[in-house]
């Protein structure tokens, strides 16, 4: 038997191997993810569709109630239905990452108190699980864009990199909301409100330049803000401008809740299978 | 190079148990609560100090053993001995709070028959999903995956999600899959305990297999004679240390001696796990049969009597109190909440100590481990003064005057014989 091999536990011992153990256990998360997508389509009868659906009416709404009857503006002269789909499928990716995220620990204590791996990978999975949803959405986007004529600039390009920013919001935020949600248990009920509260006060019916000049860098202490602006920036060209100081805060928030979502969720961890 | 593959030295594990509550996970509403509490009184009485109301609990203390390569080890210990606990720092779920333990090889731990099956996936991927859970690679799946099939005779339902398996096909391709682990060290829990008898012979015959390839075997189990079978070295448990270490008959042997001495009475004084405001407490307890003779195993139709001690405490004296007893089987469900009002009896005038024999006529549960708890409060029920949970436990076992027929627990849990009629 080889020496490498020998495994040393420890009080502390899986700390200092943390981020080693995550690549070990690579293919358990490729697997997790994928059960989290299969299962997720196989049981809702209309599969796939809901994805887009879901997106899709509340879409319908926002440009019927918010464009036609109230009339809010939209950037430059790019239709509103598409301002409103640039913002909402990154706000619904992120609003579902984290409520399932949230509640994807509880969800798997079976596993959790039977076998060993990285307790991260759980919650990171359900959001991989969301960001299927989020890709299949975009059909949505190109259908719109097909509609109204609307051929988006060279911008589309860095369209990957919000994607990016997107995808570590939503888990940094998840993964701290997840941790709360183990130590206190009936912190569940308050996540749908959080979720809720943060669609109003995210720019997803309304361009973020109708908010007061002096107001703007304190708006976007919401990290939603710069992703949202981001994929508005990318999708209709420069008719949405970005606010530079505002981007840059938003990212700045955003990372900020990476590294303290996963040194909650790390601290936690360590009693995550006694308490649960 | 030596073959020892597991050392541990002094490993220890501690709880914190929490006395105010029993609630298993704290609740931010109670959190805020208790919070504001504090500070009021903090506010009217700068002095004040909220007491820390918790008490460390040793699950596991100084616990040393060394496993060489091939061994086959039993670990054997009454219920809360550490066993579990053992099994879960071996297989990394928690930490240890002290000592440390070096392993040598691959470890695959079995805690649980079909981990993390998902019911809406088929058969085929929940193959996949469990490999990966208990450590496979895809490839090593792929590879035994007809081993595997065949061993869990279900080739014909592959693509039928698990949640339309009858539970014996659902087994059989949980411990399927886990049995084609090739791992250098398994480690097992009592899965056993589920299955036709059939079937686990089966499952011993694959695990004595996997020992003879040189692999090393964990096995917990309270079924004494598949330990025997399986297994060659014992550790036996007792409040979470080691008592003894030994050849497998050896420590057996000194279990079941330890055991029938307990058989006198159980002692409650320092039992753990109860809750109440301590107004009266159980002292201990003890199971009877008709004779009077303490016995813990009891046949189908067989009559039992629970002797217990109560103290009262002054308060209490003279004054009415109510008792309870509660019977669960080994599967947790609830049998039944005997209430002593309900039998006509009370206690209107609380002696010091109090001590009531419950007998139980014509007890027909079929044969498995059942767990009595014991409650006493206040006359209305809204107090209670103590409860201890599971501290007794009794074996119902098959055979005896009423039938010899072979009834197995997943079968039923009232062994019945009703009047049967032909109508003409």
């Amino acid at each position: 038997m080889k020496n490498e091999n020998i495994l040393i536990i420890e009080a502390g011992r899986t700390e200092k191997h943390y981020w080693a153990d995550i690549w070990r256990y690579r293919e358990l998360f490729y697997i997790l993810s994928w059960r989290d997508v299969t299962v997720r389509y196989k049981q809702t009868a209309i599969g796939i569709v809901w994805a887009i659906l879901r997106p899709l009416l509340t879409i319908t709404v926002f440009t019927v109630i918010f464009g036609k009857l109230a009339k809010f503006p939209s950037d430059g002269n790019v239709p509103y239905a598409i301002m409103v789909c640039a913002a909402m499928l990154p706000w619904q990716f992120f609003a579902s990452s984290v409520s399932d995220s949230s509640n994807s620990l509880i969800d798997n204590t079976q596993l959790i108190t039977k076998v060993y791996f990285p307790r991260i990978i759980i919650p990171i999975s359900s959001v991989v699980t969301s960001s299927i949803d989020f890709l299949v959405s975009f059909v949505i986007l190109v259908f719109l864009m097909v509609y109204f004529k609307f051929t988006p600039g060279w911008n589309i390009l860095f369209l990957p990199i919000f994607l990016l920013i997107a995808f570590l919001t939503a888990a940094g935020v998840g993964l701290y909301i997840t941790a709360l949600n183990v130590k206190y248990r009936d912190f569940r009920y308050i996540v749908p409100f959080l979720v809720q509260f943060g669609f109003y006060v995210s720019p997803v019916g309304f361009s973020s330049s109708i908010i007061p000049e002096k107001y703007r860098l304190l708006y976007s202490l919401n990290p939603m803000v710069g992703v949202i602006d981001g994929f508005r920036w990318a999708i209709m060209g420069n008719k949405s401008t970005i606010y530079l100081p505002g981007f840059l805060m938003s990212i700045g928030v955003m990372l900020l809740f990476l590294i303290l979502g996963i040194y909650k969720f790390r601290k936690m961890e360590k009693t995550f299978a006694d308490i649960i | 190079m030596s073959d020892i593959v597991i050392k541990a030295e002094n490993v220890g594990k501690s709880y914190l148990i929490g006395h105010k509550s029993n609630e298993r996970y704290v609740a931010l509403r109670d959190v805020i609560a208790n919070k504001t509490k504090g500070l009021w009184s903090k506010i009217r009485n700068p002095r004040f100090h909220t007491h820390k109301n918790i008490e460390e609990f040793w699950a596991l203390k100084d616990v040393s053993f060394e496993v060489k390569q091939g061994d086959r080890v039993g670990i054997i210990g009454r219920n809360g001995a550490g066993k579990s606990t053992l099994l879960k720092i071996l297989s990394r779920i928690t930490e240890p709070t002290a000592g440390r333990v070096s392993i040598k090889g691959r470890v695959a731990s079995l805690l649980e028959v079909g981990t993390g099956f998902h019911p809406e996936l088929t058969g085929r991927e929940n193959i996949y999903l469990n490999g990966a859970i208990l450590g496979m690679t895809r490839k090593e799946i792929k590879t035994k995956f007809d081993e595997i099939v065949d061993f869990a005779e279900v080739e014909k339902f592959l693509d039928t999600p698990v949640k339309r398996f009858s539970s014996g096909m659902y087994v059989r391709l949980a411990f399927a899959v886990a049995a084609h682990l090739e791992p250098e060290i398994l480690v097992v829990d009592e899965v056993l305990a589920v299955g036709d008898s059939e079937f686990q012979k089966k499952c011993l015959g694959k695990m004595r297999d996997v020992a003879t390839k040189g692999r090393t075997v964990l096995f917990v189990s309270h079924n004494m004679a598949a330990i025997n079978q399986l297994c060659n070295i014992g550790i036996l448990l007792d409040k979470g240390q080691v008592i003894n270490i030994d050849e497998v008959n050896k420590v057996v042997g000194v279990y079941l001696s330890i055991n029938s001495e307990k058989q006198e009475s159980v002692d409650l004084t320092t039992y753990p796990y109860r809750r109440g405001t301590k107004e009266a407490m159980f002292a201990w307890v003890q199971t009877c049969n008709l004779n009077g003779s303490s016995c813990r195993k009891f046949s189908i139709g067989e009559n039992i009597i629970l002797n217990f001690r109560v103290n009262v405490c002054e308060q209490y004296r003279d004054k009415k109190i109510k008792l309870a007893i509660e019977l669960r089987s080994s599967d947790g469900i609830r049998l039944c909440n005997m209430v002593d009002v309900d039998s006509h009896f009370e206690i209107n005038n609380a002696k010091e100590t109090e001590e009531i024999s419950v007998c139980l006529y014509d007890v027909r549960f079929y044969p498995d481990t059942y767990y009595v708890s014991f409650w006493v409060g206040s006359v209305t029920s809204t107090e209670t003064f103590d409860r201890v949970e599971d501290c007794l436990s009794f074996e119902i076992i098959g055979g005896g005057n009423l039938t010899a027929r072979f009834l197995p627990r997943s079968a039923g849990l009232l062994f019945i014989t009703p009047e049967w009629k032909r109508n003409a």
